[in-house]
């Protein structure tokens, strides 16, 4: 009975991370990024957007803020059609399957140091698991995306989609390749797979694509992170282009190419079925852009070394968290910012350039951080 | 924490009966899936990390969307009406029981199996400083954490070095078979 106890006691820290990051900021920010995403691309375009949703009965509009509660139950109450032609139990599993693998991956997302509350000794650490493995399971989690996408282009059993579903996954699994292959000059430089301790080494001498701390007003940075500089940048260009195509958004979104496949594997899909496609979408982009700033742009710790892990007090340890959010809302915006500057690419550009660029540059980047890492010892 | 060996267990036992009974080739893809889902939380449970995550990043992630590729390009209704071959059937399960009960014969005569099932971490008998490990992991070994992955590699690349560079050679064979004969035209 008492194993049992403390077995329930330890599950409650977890619980506790899953609801409040999961159901109270990541979903929330998956609907207010559609939001954004219509936002900004009017920006763009210079028209007005969706500004007038606001609290209900009222004049009050707040900019539109209420649009994606208003967005979210009109998927709710629309008729939710299920076609006579298609395969059922697969028709419904697939809607899931795109979701649940984009959320799993935030469990290992370091989204702070530490948080010292009161009335605790230890202070509290901001990851759902702290893995050792994290960013292969990462990768592992992600993969498992693409099933989704292939079992709705398949059950829907009609051609578009099909077409859709085949190219989706064939983009999925060529980018896989370069995405990880651009990962490991960070894994040779910090020597480790944890999220978080990559975070903590990123903070104590500086972020991976700013490895400079203050000393006072004095630069402190070493020769030998300057010229590492070179490779990780050209891995932080791989990384985003390919977790562009991952993530099938804009220039890379061909599998739902509307000019060429309708709607591409979603074209049989009706109200919240479709929904939980297009959020799969959106929460797969965000939790994406955590991890390129996790990994590279020094998650959530301060440029130039300055604050602290949240170990010693609250205060650092509530602004480490914010100014993990602060970058990852930078980077959603960076995302719609592209999808809607860039045109689309053809397929076979998407796949000469995953194959023939992509996949060499990322093998030439290994050597030489593997060389570059050598020579300074 | 043995109730979750049993669901994964349960979890593993059942999709493999899927992947035989079912008629569907999917379904029997996708149960295989799941059945590599429950190996991998299998693993996880006895403290390899690593195994665990590479076998859902190699099997489930990647080779089984392959599989799964291939056999939506086939004609899934000739292999749904097909009748059930009972000689092949009869053979698979003779072999099966036999597999049991060599299994059954093994395990009644092995020691460890007396011992109840409680997964522990792996008892470290290794040094506790091993050469070639970054300071992180070996900070790990001293508070008798498992670096499983920075063991893993360092044996690999030091002990196994050449099997390894043996593998590798054979991938590329096959790789470049591959091509060769998909390109029937060589010019």
């Amino acid at each position: 009975m008492t194993e049992l106890l403390t077995i329930l006691y330890s599950l409650i820290e977890p619980t506790i991370k899953i609801v409040v990051l999961v159901f109270m900021v990541i979903l929330p920010m998956v609907a207010y990024s559609v939001y954004a995403e219509r936002r900004f691309s009017a920006l763009l375009q210079d028209r007005v957007g969706p500004n007038r949703v606001g609290i209900p009965f009222t004049k009050i509009s707040l900019a539109g803020l209420g649009q994606p509660m208003a967005d979210g139950l009109k998927f709710i109450l629309k008729e939710d059609l299920t076609p006579g032609h298609v395969r059922k139990f697969y028709y419904w599993l697939a809607p899931a399957l795109t979701m649940v693998p984009a959320l799993l991956t935030c469990a290992v997302l370091p989204f702070g140091g530490h948080l010292k509350l009161p009335f605790f000794d230890e202070p509290f650490q901001m990851v759902i698991a702290d893995l050792d493995v994290g960013i292969l399971f990462v990768f592992a989690i992600a993969s498992l995306g693409v099933y989704g996408i292939v079992l709705a282009g398949w059950a829907s059993n009609s051609k578009y989609p099909f077409i859709g579903g085949v190219r989706s996954s064939s983009q999925m699994i060529s980018y896989e390749i370069s995405l990880g292959l651009s990962v490991i000059p960070i894994l040779m430089i910090y020597g480790d797979l944890n999220l978080g301790s990559i975070v903590q080494q990123q903070h104590e001498k500086g972020w991976a694509l700013l490895p400079v701390t203050l000393d006072g007003f004095m630069p402190v940075f070493s020769f030998r992170d300057i010229v590492l500089l070179v490779p990780l940048l050209i891995s932080f260009v791989i990384f985003v282009t390919s977790l562009f195509a991952e993530t099938n958004r804009l220039p890379f979104d061909l599998p739902e190419c509307e000019t060429e496949l309708v709607a591409g594997y979603h074209t049989e899909y009706s109200s919240m079925k479709f929904a939980l496609f297009f959020l799969g979408e959106y929460a797969a982009m965000i939790i994406g852009s955590g991890f390129a700033v996790t990994l590279f742009l020094g998650g959530w710790s301060l440029p130039f070394g300055w604050g602290g892990n949240g170990e010693e007090s609250l205060f650092w340890g509530l602004v480490a968290i914010g100014t993990f959010f602060a970058k990852v809302i930078g980077f959603i915006l960076f995302f719609i910012w592209v999808r809607w500057s860039i045109p689309r690419f053809r397929y076979d550009q998407l796949m000469r350039l995953g194959w023939v660029f992509f996949f060499e540059i990322a093998l030439f980047n290994i050597l030489l951080t593997a060389g570059i890492l050598m020579f300074f010892g | 924490m043995e109730v979750l060996f049993y669901i994964f267990s349960a979890i593993m036992i059942v999709s493999g009966l899927g992947v035989v009974a079912s008629r569907n080739p999917v379904t029997s893809a996708m149960c295989l899936v799941g059945s590599f889902l429950g190996l991998a939380a299998l693993f996880i449970q006895l403290d390899a990390f690593f195994i665990g995550i590479i076998q859902i990043l190699v099997y489930a992630g990647a080779v089984m969307v392959l599989f799964l590729f291939i056999i939506m390009l086939l004609d899934l209704k000739a292999e749904e009406k097909k009748s059930v071959n009972y000689m092949a059937f009869a053979g698979g399960l003779i072999l099966a029981l036999i597999f049991m009960v060599q299994l059954s014969a093994v395990l009644s005569n092995f020691e460890a199996g007396d011992v109840g099932f409680t997964p522990r971490q792996a008892q470290l008998t290794l040094d506790k400083d091993l050469a070639g490990l970054p300071e992180s992991a070996n900070e790990k070994l001293r508070e008798d954490k498992l670096p499983d992955v920075h063991l893993v590699g360092r044996m690999i690349f030091t002990k196994y070095n050449f099997p390894l560079q043996v593998v590798g050679v054979l991938l590329l064979v096959s790789t470049v078979g591959v091509i060769i004969l998909s390109k029937r035209k060589l010019s």
